[in-house]
Formats: structure tokens, sequence, C-alpha cells
């Protein structure tokens, strides 16, 4: 029933985890529907990748360009908007990753098709295709219909679904011309920059004491710094403690942070929103404190206190003989 | 430099218990607090230090009812010049497409240099108007960015990418920029700038003054549609451990000791 195109997603020589999630999905989704997977690679100068991707799809249609080195939305953009002219696949799948957001949702709207992003499922029911996607930092789920269209786009969350697996495919290489006529000058990839790293190497440590936005005050994390301390640990945050300046860079947890895999992660005050998650599911043992007994961590978490942080920790800390 | 920033009012759901509605087509809002969508609130900042920095002028925009001026009243407070609300009956039921269109329509009207949004709501979590928009309005994007600085008359941003990577770009102007949490620190509205904001006028404009077409907006100009919401089906769940402060600590010091983590 048509093909179904997975963009491949790679950066600085290596593949992301993301392009053999979406490889798994688009192999269920095309043996459900009778389609073909095919992989869309561009780049420059990425055999090898073209390579690895044969075995997870029946066809990997690479395109070639120089001024594809590094990813630009607005070269993607072009590149695709002529080969899903071109091709007319039935659903083209992306990463709902800092690629896919700034290109799925222009392109979409270049060639007017509807688009479902940070799904967490997708479907095909009669024909119809449907989308399961967070809502409400991930305390609400909603089903979402596609509207009719010969084409779909959709956004997969990372680390949402399985890696392909199974035997490999053998696909067949297709090498397409890149239809890049000009340089684009609106918008130019300069250089990467690494976030400055600091004397603490959180990925290193066997306890990891993480705070949330619960903490409420900068005051208040002289209390979380105690029972790190007490522990043995290091002090980690999620994502709203970093942007208030509480924490250095360098110590968050998460998918645009660091992953952890400690011994034991206790999270404190932390709801859980899909993108801290990510960077801390796989640890050993996970503690989660918090108020609102709703909240996602405690899905992720082996052990839970639904309890004010406030009281909690002084009363571990003092235990601990801090 | 003139900029224009979109920005939404949403309910705060961190804390608070969320039900859903009978219909399963939306959440019960009675009892939340509504405020600044947090990505938003940085798009605001930025723009203000942007206007310090080059003067200009501010406009902010949202789509909504009568509750959303009290988002856009802060934005004023803090030194926005205007504020517009784009309501009409006729805009329920619109995804992030029609949304994103029916923003488009005001602001193609208008001299802007910059347009900035939030990176994505808090309530839907789409991540889809900014980038949609830029389309629209045909200007060059950058989602998810980090940092903006302007050399030689060509902005020089960072965009975060995964794992504490960023990439530099360089955009020409006009161009829209999504902006992420994190790229400075909002500041607070003054007593006197709430005083001020009081009186200052927010100008309305519904489809009939965009000019948009009934079948553009609402449902019917979307590309996807809400089938039900439903709460997650709970696959796994911590053990919870009850008791008063004291007695949960010891439990988890067993539990630390048994783990072999103390």
């Amino acid at each position: 029933m048509g093909e179904i195109f997975v963009l491949a997603e790679h950066r600085r020589g290596e593949l992301r985890d993301v392009t053999f999630e979406m490889l798994g999905k688009g192999q269920e989704l095309a043996a459900a529907t009778g389609g073909s997977l095919s992989a869309v690679l561009l780049g420059h100068d990425v055999g090898d990748f073209a390579t690895e991707l044969t075995k997870h799809a029946n066809q990997v249609l690479v395109i070639a360009d120089a001024r594809l080195e590094h990813f630009n939305s607005a070269a993607y953009q072009q590149v695709l908007t002529s080969l899903i002219t071109e091709r007319q696949p039935r659903l083209v799948l992306m990463g709902h990753s800092a690629y896919g957001m700034d290109l799925a949702p222009s392109l979409a709207t270049q060639l007017d098709l509807p688009l479902v992003t940070d799904c967490v499922g997708l479907e095909f029911e009669d024909g119809d295709l449907f989308a399961v996607r967070e809502m409400y930092g991930g305390k609400v789920s909603a089903k979402v219909a596609f509207r009719p269209a010969d084409t779909y786009v959709a956004t997969l969350r990372q680390a949402a679904f399985p890696f392909a697996e199974g035997a490999p495919l053998g696909g067949e290489i297709v090498a397409v011309d890149s239809p890049l006529t000009e340089e684009i000058t609106y918008r130019r990839f300069l250089e990467f920059v690494e976030a400055a790293v600091g004397e603490v190497d959180i990925t290193q440590a066997d306890v990891v004491v993480a705070v949330g936005r619960g903490i409420k005050e900068q005051e208040n994390m002289s209390l979380v710094e105690k029972l790190a301390e007490a522990l043995g640990g290091v002090l980690a945050g999620s994502r709203p403690v970093v942007d208030a300046g509480w924490l250095p860079p360098d110590r968050q947890v998460g998918q645009s942070g660091k992953t952890v895999k400690p011994k034991l992660y206790l999270a404190l005050g932390i709801s859980g929103a899909s993108q801290h998650l990510v960077g801390m599911k796989a640890s050993s043992t996970i503690v989660a404190v918090n108020k609102d007994p709703d909240a996602p961590i405690f899905r992720v978490a082996h052990y839970g206190i639904v309890g004010d942080l406030f009281k909690v920790v002084p009363a571990l800390t003092a235990q601990l003989g801090g | 430099m003139d900029i224009v920033v979109c920005v939404k009012h949403v309910p705060d759901t961190t804390e608070a218990e969320i039900t859903v509605r009978d219909d399963g087509r939306g959440i019960r809002k009675e009892g939340l607090v509504f405020d600044i969508s947090e990505a938003d609130n940085y798009a605001v900042e930025e723009a203000l230090l942007l206007k310090e920095r080059f003067g200009g002028s501010i406009t902010v925009l949202t789509v909504g009812s009568q509750e959303a001026d009290e988002t856009l009243r802060m934005c004023l407070a803090k030194g926005a010049d205007q504020a517009v609300r784009l309501t009409d009956e006729r805009f329920e039921g619109s995804d992030s497409y029609a949304t994103a269109r029916i923003l488009a329509e005001a602001i193609r009207g208008m001299d802007y240099d910059l347009v900035l949004t939030g990176c994505m709501a808090d309530d839907d979590a789409s991540a889809q108007v900014g980038v949609t928009l830029a389309e629209m309005l045909g200007i060059p994007h950058a989602a998810l960015v980090i940092s903006i600085a302007v050399e030689d008359g060509t902005m020089k941003i960072h965009r975060e990418l995964e794992g504490g990577l960023h990439e530099v770009l360089a955009i020409q102007l006009p161009a829209l920029f999504t902006i992420q949490t994190g790229i400075n620190e909002p500041r607070y509205a003054s007593i006197f700038g709430i005083r001020q904001a009081m009186r200052k006028q927010i100008e309305t404009l519904d489809l009939g003054a965009l000019g948009l077409a009934e079948e553009a907006v609402g449902e019917a100009g979307s590309k996807t549609s809400l089938v039900r919401l439903f709460i997650p089906v709970v696959t796994a769940q911590a053990t919870i451990l009850e008791g008063s402060p004291e007695e949960v600590s010891s439990e988890l010091v067993t539990i630390f000791k048994n783990e072999g983590v103390i």
C-alpha cells in the first residue's frame, strides 16, 4: 500500500538512535499495510550509513551533496519536497528531535500535508491514520486523527519505540540526484558547540540526587546538597532548575542534558517530563519524592513517596547521619 | 528591531490533578490557574532584551478568548508596546496548523524584523505552530533557539540539540525563532508597569477583520482532529512507601543498604 519513508538522522559521523527506532516502527507499519520501507539518507560521504541502513529497510534512498554535510532544515526541506512530490510515499517518519522539530512543520506546510508531532503510538485503522501523543506534561494522552491525505507526516518521540530487529532486510541502495542548485544563504550552519565541562561528571556517579521544580527557591538547594553529601552522591537536576540557573548546565539530566545510569537515582520534586525520563530511566534503583500522586515520575520509579520533599529530605538526611 | 511575539495562555498543570471532560475533547479547567506558557515567557524576555539593545517595538499576539488578556497585560506590563488578541468563536477546534494560519494572517500585514514564539506550549506540547508559521510567512526559521547574537546585521544563533550539544547558525532577517527555556532570566513586571498596562488597549481581531474564510479555521481548517483524550494506562507503578517522614526515611535507608549504595 505504498512506501514509508524514514528520514535517517545522523550527526558527527553517527546514525542517531531514533533512526533505528523509526525503522522498527516503519517495518511494523509496512508489514501491516503491505507497503515497503525506504530509509532516506541525506548527507555527504555517507556510504557507510547507507550500508548499515540496508539491514533495516527495503530501499535506502541516498541523496549525496556537499551542501548536506550538516543538517540544515532549509536544504533538507528542498530535497524532501522534491523526493516526496516524485515518489508520493504514504507516510514520512521523522524524529521528534532537534532536527525533526526544525523541519517537519515547515515541510508539511509547504506540501500541504497533515502532521502529528511527538507520537508515542501510530497505527492505520481501515486505511485511516491515527496517532497517540501526550499532553499536559504526560498526564493526559490524546488519540489524534490525521485528515485523510495521500501522504502523512509524523514525528516519533525519541526513545519511545524499540530498535528495528529481526533478519536483515538486505535493502537496495538507490542513489538519487540532489535537487539542490545553489547555496542557501539565508540560513547557514557554522559550527557545533559543546556544553562546558564542569568539575563533576554526573554520568560517572553511583548515586545521583536530582532535584526539580518542586524545590521552589534557590535557597532551598542547600537541603538537597546536604542529602547528596550524606549519600556520597552528586547533585543533578531537571531542566527547570538549570533554566533558573540554580545548577550549571552540565548537571542537567535528560534529552538535552546528560543520560545517567547510577545505582541509585533519587528524584526530588521532579514531575517526570518525557525529556527528563529518557535521561534516567535506566538507573538501577529509582526513588521519587513528589507531592503529586499522578506525576509521571512514579511510572518509572521503583519506590515512591507521595509527600513533601521539605519534610522527607531533612528526615532522610538526619537518618543518614548528615 | 520590530518584533512580534506569539504567546499562549495555558493552565498550569504541573501539580494539579487533571480530569478529562465527559466528551473526551478537553480537560476540566475549573480551578486551574492559567498563565503564559513557559517557553513563551522566555520569548517575551528575549524580545525585551533585543529591544533594549536595538530599539524598535514589540507586539504580542495571541489566539484566544478574553481570559488570555491577563497574559497579554502581563506582557505589556513588562514592556511590550502593543497587544493583539485574535478571537472568534469559529477559531474553536483549530489545530496547530489552523492556529498558525490565524497568526500568519495577522502578522502578514505588520512591519516586523523578527517573530518569536516559544518552542512548545505547556498544554499540547506540539512544537508545531512556530515553524509552521514561518513557512506560511515565507521567512527563514530556527527552532529551539538558546542564544541570539547580532553580528554585522546577521543573526548568529545557537540551537539546542541533544546531549548538551548546540549548533551555531547564521540567519538573515526577517526570520522566526522558536525559543527554548533557559535562554535568559525572565523578569517580573514592576508595579508601575502593571498599573500602566491596565490603561493600555488590547486590540481584538476576528475572522472578518483578518479576512480569513470560515473554512480556513477551526476544525474545517485543521489537518488533524482530536479523537479523544484519556488518562494514560499505567503499566508500571512505583511501590509507594507510606508513613511519617521518619518512617519512610528509615525504610529508604534499608532499601539503600540492600541495594548496596550505602
